[in-house]
């Protein structure tokens, strides 16, 4: 299988206009269509900056950020960038538009000028992937805080975009609600799509196919996140990032010996390890 | 929840009826085709007619008369504070004196004629927002104010303000209330003093309550700018407005019945 990059960084630094330290400092980086990937980092590293290079919002001041190819720095190419990555931003309150829900899912599609028919198959679909057919006509501020975040997925991919990018989208979420979107993404990972997950919860990286920590807008580390917390635990405390509870046992136990090197952190196999 | 509700929909109460169905923007400008008329009214005759003329649109609009009746609440106080004013205080021949208060003819007249009409507006004026969705309205008005987007009036901006406004309005109440109770908790005494004081009580709310509105707004300019929003042109819409020709008959009844009741009025007062 040949591996098509869908977005690349290449020696990309930011600096916020008007401040004199990068915030984004010599990026390298390729995301391949179809991974799910982890950027990790704490606060202030350059994770939201890194974000909106992904459609355009941010142009690098160095370097250049080509996103399916064509260079964000030119008009066609900040076009293109927007229908290719959409974001999820941090507060789902924040990014929802209409007072009914099918009418913020349309936002989008409306905005890129889709034929109604096709608007309304688009939402149909994109209510059903998040789960929130069911509340199709009710007002948005009736929603719990895991569904708005749900509809501002739902929006996202009404638009129907190759890439979604998710800026902390589960930090203001109750752990329920952070399961409900975990979910989603598992299902929209399963079909294809691409997945930037942006993060400082370590416990939500588990599953992805890979990662990179950011720790003062440049990228310190890049590999899967079972090695990352294998060989790392030392070096994640300096980056400012905390081993999650569940690989810290899990570390313990192969460390004494009652369980074997290579399983994987995840709740559900680690009882079947210790519960054949 | 309810007050909500109220706030986020407006007063909209769908019934799937022909009237719910018309075309938001026959339906504006029908109702100000009829507000023209009532307020030109000034017989009591016409004034029965247009409220049976009321009577048959809300029946057609499957909605009670009773709920239709409770849009005029908050502007009935307005509406007695003004009949009674001219009721006491017109000039004219007395019918009969109670103290130094008396009633006149004229004033009789006057009184009737200003309530009924501040009546008859307010509840036209309810039913085109018991009927119609907030966003129904927004878009008949863009498309209503869209002629004058070459003059640069910003039809579109206007509708999508109203649309956020609406979006808004529950969440910006929640937060107030949040910054009220955080601020009470801090020993902040809201509601006692006169009216002065209580203003100036207001003061710790309603500055963080700025900066959280700036700081939402910066974040929604973001998230729509993130979801291809760059203004009204080449925007499609999911619902699209249709104009049937079930509109046009709706909107020239409503024309002819205003036309007809506004020469019989002038006809009448000439007696
Ligand atoms: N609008 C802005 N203007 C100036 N500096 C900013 C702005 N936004 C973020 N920064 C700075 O850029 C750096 C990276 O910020 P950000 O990308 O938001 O980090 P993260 O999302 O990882 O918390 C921080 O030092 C922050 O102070
Ligand atoms: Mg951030």
């Amino acid at each position: 299988m040949t591996e098509k990059v869908i977005v690349s960084f290449e020696n990309v630094s930011y600096t916020y206009p008007g401040s004199g330290k990068f915030a984004l400092k010599g990026i390298n980086l390729e995301v391949i269509e179809g991974e799910w990937l982890a950027v990790l980092g704490a606060n202030g590293s350059g994770k939201s900056t890194l974000a909106r290079h992904f459609n355009a919002l941010l142009v690098p001041t160095q370097g250049a950020c080509l996103v399916g190819g064509s260079d964000t720095r030119t008009v066609e190419g900040q076009r293109f960038a927007r229908e290719m990555a959409a974001i999820v931003f941090q507060n789902p309150e924040n990014q929802i538009v209409a007072a009914i829900v099918e009418e913020d899912v349309a936002f989008g599609p409306e905005n890129l000028g889709v034929p109604p028919e096709e608007i309304k198959r688009r939402v149909e679909r994109a209510l059903k992937e998040t789960g929130l057919t069911d509340l199709a006509g009710k007002p948005t501020y009736a929603l719990s805080g895991g569904q708005k975040q749900r509809l501002a997925v739902a929006g996202a991919i009404a638009m129907q975009p190759p890439c979604l990018v998710l800026d902390e989208a589960t930090s203001m979420l109750d752990p329920s609600g952070r399961q409900e979107l975990q979910q989603v993404l598992w299902r929209l990972h399963s079909e294809g799509m691409t997945l930037v997950s942006i993060t400082h919860r370590m416990e939500e990286i588990l599953r992805c196919d890979r990662c990179v920590v950011l720790n003062g807008g440049s990228i310190v580390w890049e590999g899967s996140p079972l090695v990352l917390f294998r060989d790392e635990d030392q070096r994640l405390g300096q980056w400012g990032l905390e081993i999650p509870p569940l690989v810290a046992v899990w570390k313990g136990l192969v460390e004494s010996g009652i369980i074997s090197g290579e399983a994987p952190p995840v709740l559900e196999e680690m009882v079947s390890a210790l519960c054949p | 929840m309810r007050f909500l509700n109220h706030l986020t929909l407006g007063q909209y109460v769908p019934t799937g009826s022909v009237v719910h169905k018309t075309d938001p923007r026959a339906k504006i400008l029908a109702t100000l085709s009829i507000l023209t008329g009532v307020f030109l009214a000034d017989q009591w005759q016409v004034f029965a007619l247009w409220a049976a003329f009321l009577t048959i649109v809300v029946v057609m609009s499957r909605l009670p008369l009773s709920m239709v009746l409770r849009t005029a609440r908050p502007v009935i106080f307005l509406v007695v504070f003004t009949a009674v004013i001219h009721l006491l205080f017109s000039q004219g021949t007395p019918i009969f004196r109670f103290g130094i208060l008396k009633v006149t003819e004229e004033g009789l007249r006057m009184a009737f004629k200003m309530g009924s009409r501040l009546f008859l507006l307010v509840i036209f004026a309810g039913t085109l927002t018991l009927t119609t969705s907030p966003t129904e309205l927004a878009d008949g008005l863009e498309h209503l104010l869209s002629p004058l987007k070459p003059l640069g009036f910003p039809a579109h901006e206007m509708a999508m303000m109203m649309t956020i406004a609406i979006r808004f309005i529950p969440t910006l109440l929640d937060e107030t209330d949040r910054i009220m109770k955080a601020q009470l908790a801090r020993g902040a005494d809201l509601d006692s003093g006169g009216i002065i004081k209580r203003l100036r009580a207001f003061i710790p709310v309603l500055v963080p309550l700025f900066v959280i509105v700036f700081q939402r707004a910066e974040e929604l300019a973001i998230a729509m700018e993130s979801r291809n929003y760059k203004g009204g042109a080449g925007r499609t819409r999911m619902n699209p407005l249709v104009w049937r020709s079930r509109d046009s008959v709706a909107f020239l009844t409503v024309l002819v019945v205003t036309v007809f009741l506004v020469f019989l009025n002038s006809r009448m007062s000439l007696v």
